[in-house]
């Protein structure tokens, strides 16, 4: 009882959009995809959702070949990021049209097109057209209308990506749960990792047309296989600084050491790729053998609560997110911290050495 | 009249010469002189209208002196008369429809797919209408002639295909490139089949595009004389061409030529009233 892709490709022209990629969703999952824009979040979904066909590969669907089965028998539902409904046609109207199209009964319309409006708090909108409501309100009516069919896959494409702070946060509360009460496979494109986090499930991060790492969300955030998926799957996205080792130190920067021990001390000696979240740079000493920087400043930013430090260290661009707001002067070296216990080691090419300490013990 | 309740301006106030002028701006004149000039000939053909014909030719006067509908119960009571506009809306309706409807499903495969050669085709089309009809009146005289189509309201309507199905597609277009692709996506994924999204979804969402469309092929055929008057000699003679005729029938019939004059434009004012807040769009072809 699955959406199974077995290969499946899709190029336009001389461009590639998808790269073989094979991916299986059980029922009743939420799955997110996260990437960049133009990583193939959406041409995977049009792909699942049968709007496209692919180039090569299948579609299966509980098992059944679909591939180039018209989208009208697929029994999908999507939800676009752009406010999509029927202009011509009242709220009511828009969530009953797939209902009439399946020719249910009007009782039983009626019935499901106002329990969805109430789950969706539009009730008190039915009669009116869709532009004559807020943003939120016709991304509420699209949903309604893709969730009322009771679709077993619902596709949702950055649905949340063109509404203000308050009612995305709103939303992304309500989505978890309705898509629990429906029991769909529900597909969710974003670009955010802390949506993705959020929403919980599983996550397949994309990056240029590829499927890096798809698995529990917790897990693929924890223990990114690779350096793409991991700078994908962080934001502000992750640092990297070249180290290596010999015999039972680590060199980086220039001429700095530190003993590798714990899993670092099991490393062959070699160059590596060290990277590490933003959140985990320090401007403050908190372990007694934490690694010490001294880059350039950039740029900061304050948000209020924390402040945004875009940093130079020796060519190598880093952000660090640190509390609090502190008064720096641009151009500047500045001495920032790093737990050693927060380090991921890449091979030089990408594929993850070491997880960080900290990931493991969670 | 904002100027009473706001202060006046130092430039405008004019206290030294101890009084007042009566405040007329200058855009004012300019606009009354524009529509002045606008409307003269139009005034002047109902003025000359409502007139008998010895009073337009024996003396000039700026409105009838001796009103009289004598010329307007003429065009219709008299079936040589008003059969030419009978014929006229005929072909023109006609036309309409036959250029909305060939238009519509064209205009739909340019702003939805690409083809080869869809640009240059997209391009070719237009130059249809830089050609004047004059060039096309022989061929099709011709054509129509030996198929038996002369004289038909079929043939004028065909005719004028020539130049308002490129004209409506161009439109069409225009609106319906401004309605966004994922709707016929959404709408499929609910299961309207593509027939039925067509009329039930889409066709509403471009009906100000569908209006302009058929004004513009209106009021292409309506004033079109050339090719009408060519294809057609008795039973679908257009109102146009009827006017041009009478000419010489009985020396000059000032009076009801007028009054046609004067018919032939209400239809026309009609149709813009209907699609006056989208003409704009519609000279842009649809495109803002």
């Amino acid at each position: 009882m699955t959406l199974a892709l077995e290969a499946v490709t899709r190029t336009a022209g001389a461009v590639t959009h998808i790269h073989p990629t094979s991916i299986e969703l059980r029922n009743g999952t939420m799955n997110v995809l996260l990437g960049p824009t133009l990583s193939g979040k959406t041409s995977l979904m049009r792909l699942m959702a049968g709007l496209d066909r692919p180039t090569s590969g299948r579609v299966l669907w509980q098992g059944k070949d679909v591939t180039g089965m018209r989208v009208q028998d697929r029994g999908v539902a999507m939800v676009y990021q752009q406010f999509i409904n029927y202009p011509s046609m009242s709220v009511y109207d828009n969530i009953a049209s797939p209902l009439r199209l399946a020719r249910c009964k009007p009782d039983e319309i009626d019935r499901r097109v106002r329990a969805s409006a109430e789950m969706m708090k539009l009730t008190p909108m039915l009669q009116r057209k869709p532009l004559e409501l807020s943003g939120g309100q016709q991304q509420r009516c699209a949903l309604a209308r893709a969730l009322v069919k009771g679709a077993e896959l619902v596709l949702l494409d950055e649905p949340l990506a063109n509404l203000d702070y308050k009612l995305r946060e709103e939303l992304r509360v309500e989505i978890p749960k309705i898509f629990e009460a429906s029991g769909a496979i529900f597909v969710y494109a974003t670009t955010e990792p802390e949506e993705a986090l959020l929403l919980g499930g599983n996550t397949a991060t994309l990056w240029e047309g590829r499927i890096t790492q798809f698995g529990p969300t917790p897990e693929v955030y924890r223990r990114p296989v690779d350096a793409t998926t991991a700078r994908a799957f962080s934001d502000p996205p992750m640092n990297f600084l070249k180290i290596s080792k010999t015999g039972n130190r680590l060199l980086f920067g220039r001429g700095q050491s530190l003993a590798a021990t714990g899993r670092l001390g099991e490393l062959s000696d070699g160059r590596y790729m060290a990277g590490f979240r933003p959140n985990h740079l320090e401007v403050h000493r908190h372990t007694p053998d934490a690694m010490i920087f001294t880059p350039k400043i950039d740029v900061t930013e304050i948000t209020g609560s924390e402040t945004f430090l875009h940093l130079d260290h020796h060519g190598e661009k880093w952000v660090g997110v640190v509390h609090g707001v502190h008064d720096l002067t641009l151009g500047q070296p500045i001495e920032v911290f790093l737990d050693p216990a927060h380090i991921y080691v890449f091979a030089e090419d990408g594929p993850l050495v070491v997880p960080a300490a900290y990931a493991m013990a969670a | 009249m904002s100027d009473t309740t706001m202060p006046p301006a130092p430039a405008r106030t004019t206290p030294a010469r101890g009084f007042a002028l009566p405040r007329v701006s200058g855009s004012a004149i300019v606009m009354t002189l524009y529509l002045v000039f606008l409307l003269t000939p139009i005034y002047w053909l109902f003025n000359m209208s409502l007139k008998t014909n010895q009073e337009i030719l024996s003396t000039f006067s700026l409105w009838p002196r001796e009103v009289t509908f004598e010329n307007y119960m003429t065009i219709l009571t008299d079936p040589s008369w008003y059969m030419g506009y009978v014929n006229s809306m005929i072909y023109v309706v006609m036309n309409m429809v036959i250029s909305v409807t060939v238009a519509l499903p064209a205009a739909y495969a340019f702003s939805r797919y690409t083809f080869m050669g869809d640009k240059h085709l997209f391009f070719w089309l237009l130059t249809n209408r830089m050609a004047p009809p004059a060039v096309f009146a022989l061929p099709f005289f011709q054509l129509y002639s030996s198929i038996g189509l002369f004289d038909t309201h079929i043939a004028v309507a065909l005719a004028h295909c020539l130049f308002n199905v490129p004209l409506a597609v161009w439109i069409l277009e225009g609106f319906m490139r401004g309605v966004p692709k994922e709707i016929d996506e959404t709408a499929y994924i609910d299961g309207y089949s593509f027939p039925r999204f067509f009329v039930r979804i889409f066709m509403p969402l471009i009906a100000s595009g569908i209006g302009v469309a058929a004004f513009f092929c209106f009021m292409f055929s309506w004033v079109e004389l050339l090719l009408s008057r060519t294809l057609t000699s008795v039973n679908a003679k257009p109102i146009a061409a009827t006017m041009t005729r009478t000419v010489s029938a009985s020396g000059m019939d000032w009076g009801v030529l007028a009054a046609a004059g004067v018919l032939t434009i209400v239809p026309g004012a009609l149709v813009i009233y209907f699609v006056r807040n989208y003409i704009a769009k519609g000279f842009a072809l649809g495109r803002v």
